[in-house]
């Protein structure tokens, strides 16, 4: 074996062999100069963020490319999933500087860890076999574990980061369970393979089914979706607001891919047994979701349900993509390039309110309840305004983001004939308004309980108002960030 | 029965009574002894299957060193166990009903049809190819890139440990040099304007502030 072995082609891997690279260099950078001049450290990851995404596009050639003896695969799926991924990392590292700062929290470590679960989320994004996904599963998880308990002494913090760790330890062993069960039946690893083994019908359909329960348990778990989301306003609430950002953006890309690469790409031949589990969970997730969120008096908690019921709308698109077997390459295109704008959509509306309540806190104070927003208008017409988009926005008003990309899930999943799970999901975006809109009403009609001026840094000012301007942008244009959409999926299932 | 069917299944029971004490044991250090004796178990099943790194690695790795530092952990841990096992035999009966219901519909699936060993024919191994030499070719060659992966997950592993436990102590005398080298005067001594006649007693706490960076 060792004789015809050939040094694998590392061009492919060139941003996480960069990226690993300046993580290292970035230790022994904060131990040199962390403790005095603590901006190097954050401006170097920022940096080595961007070097990262120059890369990508640089070695972008739209082939999908195969390496590591296969366990690593490169193709416009990826590298379109890795820049949004760098974009919403950088987002997340400006919004949360100043408030991180002012605790005490912004230590090397960090954006060391921040670095790490990005790495973390670029394997997952490329992985072509179980091992790969599993390993930067667990690199991801294992880093964010650590970044919400990174206010040690906060009683708060630490409970979160250990239910986050006892249950996703849990959905691991799931995932785990499910892919071996699915290579006891294929007999590879390989996600090329299985799918193979799958279209053939080589593989006993009995024990694929029940490996695919435990895989789809998993995702979903990771995914934030009923009935395994249990952990999620926990975690969104208990975690410090930066930390929060971060788990509600970025690694919902990381989620997307695991799932298309498992179930769309490796599993597609069972397409109609998942699709099954996938609508179920989304109902669940959209109506408790929504319903739930209608209760909570902290911002938060309040963004960590509406999370679980964007997820259930996402997944909605995953579960329409595949009528009959064969598959109609068309239909599925535009189901899933539909799921794929949804999360894109998600991910930029939960930076921006995140970041809003990011702007609004301060030393021994933290701006995450609905009473905190009261008349945010007076203190500040323009981020009242921006928190008025993104608010529209998530409860699907037109002409925003969020709208669109409600509307082109519901397309999709009306031409697949799911016209009831259709208006049932209508129905509870319309209760889901009432809590968005709760916001708004807040800002613009109730007097302020706090008067404090707005002080805050130029960099989160100027990236929260482009944040704004992009989700009414992309309302309005939506086909800028669609055609990309479509066209890495049309690569990868056409 | 052949002879080796007669000791798996020796280890097998074994290993699933030691695996069922660890979680029903009162004291945890006898949890953590169970444990230790789950996975020499477990290394016997391996050693049977002539995976005899893997269970050298396992009784190594994990008996050795691994669980003997949980030992102590779990030693020095004052852990009230009776607060910690409150509910378990209240939720005993709904979560054993439960547990027993999946392990009969997973035992309905995963029964011998498609797991029996006859369905996976052992390779034919050249005689003399040594376990360990194989593994750590296909570690190093086919598995470089999760290998290096894995390396990354210890190393943020140490990361997240030093970050979450290392403090610095409050009541330590230790000084630095540095600093006091670099201390000005309007760091330690403080003007105080004060009435040139006055009756009161001038306390000198007053004038004499702490150092900086203490």
């Amino acid at each position: 074996m060792l004789d015809n072995f050939v040094t694998p082609d590392l061009y492919p891997a060139a941003p996480e062999l960069f990226l690993v690279t300046m993580a290292m260099v970035l230790i022994f950078v904060d131990l040199a100069f962390g403790e005095a001049r603590r901006w190097i450290v954050g401006a170097l990851t920022v940096a080595t963020l961007v070097g990262a995404a120059v890369i990508t596009v640089l070695t972008a050639d739209g082939q999908s490319t195969l390496t590591f003896s296969n366990l690593f695969a490169d193709d416009p799926l990826a590298d379109f999933l890795k820049l949004l991924t760098y974009l919403s990392v950088i987002m997340v590292i400006i919004y949360g500087r100043g408030y991180l700062a002012e605790r005490g929290l912004d230590k090397g470590e960090y954006y060391l860890l921040v670095l790490f679960a990005t790495l973390g989320m670029m394997v997952m994004i490329s992985a072509a076999s179980f091992v790969t996904l599993y390993l930067g599963l667990e690199l991801l998880s294992l880093s964010l574990y650590a970044l919400v308990a990174i206010d040690r002494d906060s009683v708060r913090s630490t409970e979160a980061a250990m239910k986050y760790f006892v249950l996703g330890s849990m959905a691991s062993g799931l995932l785990l369970y499910g892919m071996s069960m699915l290579y006891g039946a294929t007999g590879t690893l390989e996600i090329n393979g299985v799918a193979q083994a799958v279209m053939q019908m080589q593989a006993p359909k009995a024990i694929m089914v029940f490996g695919l329960v435990f895989t789809v348990a998993g995702i979903a778990f990771k995914l934030g979706l009923a009935p395994f989301h249990m952990w999620i306003p926990d975690v969104y609430h208990g975690a410090p607001t930066p930390i929060t950002l971060l788990i509600g953006s970025a690694p919902k890309f990381a989620a997307f891919a695991m799932t298309i690469r498992l179930l769309v790409y490796g599993l597609l031949g069972l397409a109609i047994e998942w699709q099954k589990m996938m609508l179920i969970m989304a109902v669940i997730s959209i109506g408790l979701g929504n319903l739930a969120a209608v209760a909570q008096t902290n911002l938060k908690r309040m963004l960590a349900y509406s999370a679980i019921s964007h997820m259930g709308f996402m997944v909605l698109g995953l579960a329409s993509g595949i009528l009959s077997l064969p598959a109609n390459p068309y239909v599925a295109v535009s189901a899933y390039s539909a799921s794929l704008y949804y999360m894109v959509a998600y991910v930029l509306m939960s930076l921006g309110a995140f970041g809003v309540i990011l702007l609004l806190s301060r030393n021994g104070h933290e701006a995450e309840n609905l009473e905190d927003f009261k008349g945010l208008n007076q203190r500040s017409p323009v981020f009242a305004a921006v928190m008025l988009m993104l608010m529209f926005s998530m409860a699907g008003i037109p002409f925003f983001i969020g709208f669109f990309a409600k509307f082109s899930v519901l397309l999709t999943l009306i031409f697949a004939g799911h016209t009831v799970i259709a208006i049932a999901a209508v129905m509870f975006s319309l209760v889901g308004a009432f809590y968005y809109l709760r916001v708004v009403k807040l800002m613009y009609f109730d007097a302020p309980l706090d008067t404090a001026p707005l002080r805050c840094n130029l960099d989160l000012r100027i990236v929260l108002i482009a944040n704004g301007i992009a989700v009414a942008w992309l309302g309005m244009f939506p086909d800028s960030v669609m055609v990309y959409c479509h066209e890495v999926m049309l690569s990868l299932i056409g | 029965m052949e002879f080796k069917a007669v000791i798996f299944y020796v280890f097998a029971t074994v290993l699933i009574g030691a695996a069922l004490r660890v979680i029903t044991a009162r004291n945890p250090v006898h949890a953590v002894l169970f444990l230790v004796l789950a996975f020499f178990n477990a290394a016997g099943i391996w050693m049977l299957l002539q995976a005899e790194f893997l269970a050298i690695a396992l009784v190594m790795v994990y008996v050795g060193a691994v669980m003997v530092l949980f030992l102590f952990v779990v030693m020095m841990l004052d852990v009230n166990l009776e607060r910690l096992r409150q509910g378990f035999w209240s939720y005993l009966p709904l979560g054993g009903m439960i547990g027993l219901l999946m392990a009969g519909e997973m035992a309905l699936i995963l029964g011998s049809t498609y797991f029996g060993a006859e369905n996976f024919p052992g390779q034919d191994v050249a005689a003399g190819s040594s376990n360990t030499k194989e593994l750590a070719r296909l570690l190093f060659t086919k598995y470089a890139w999760p290998f290096e992966i894995a390396s990354v997950i210890l190393l943020v592993g140490i990361i997240g440990a030093v970050m979450l436990t290392l403090r610095k102590r409050g009541d330590s005398k230790a000084v630095n040099p540095l600093d006091q080298i670099k201390v000005k005067r309007n760091d330690r001594v403080r003007m105080v304007n004060m009435p040139f006649e006055s009756d009161a007693p001038v306390s000198t706490e007053s004038v004499v502030t702490a150092p900086k960076g203490e």
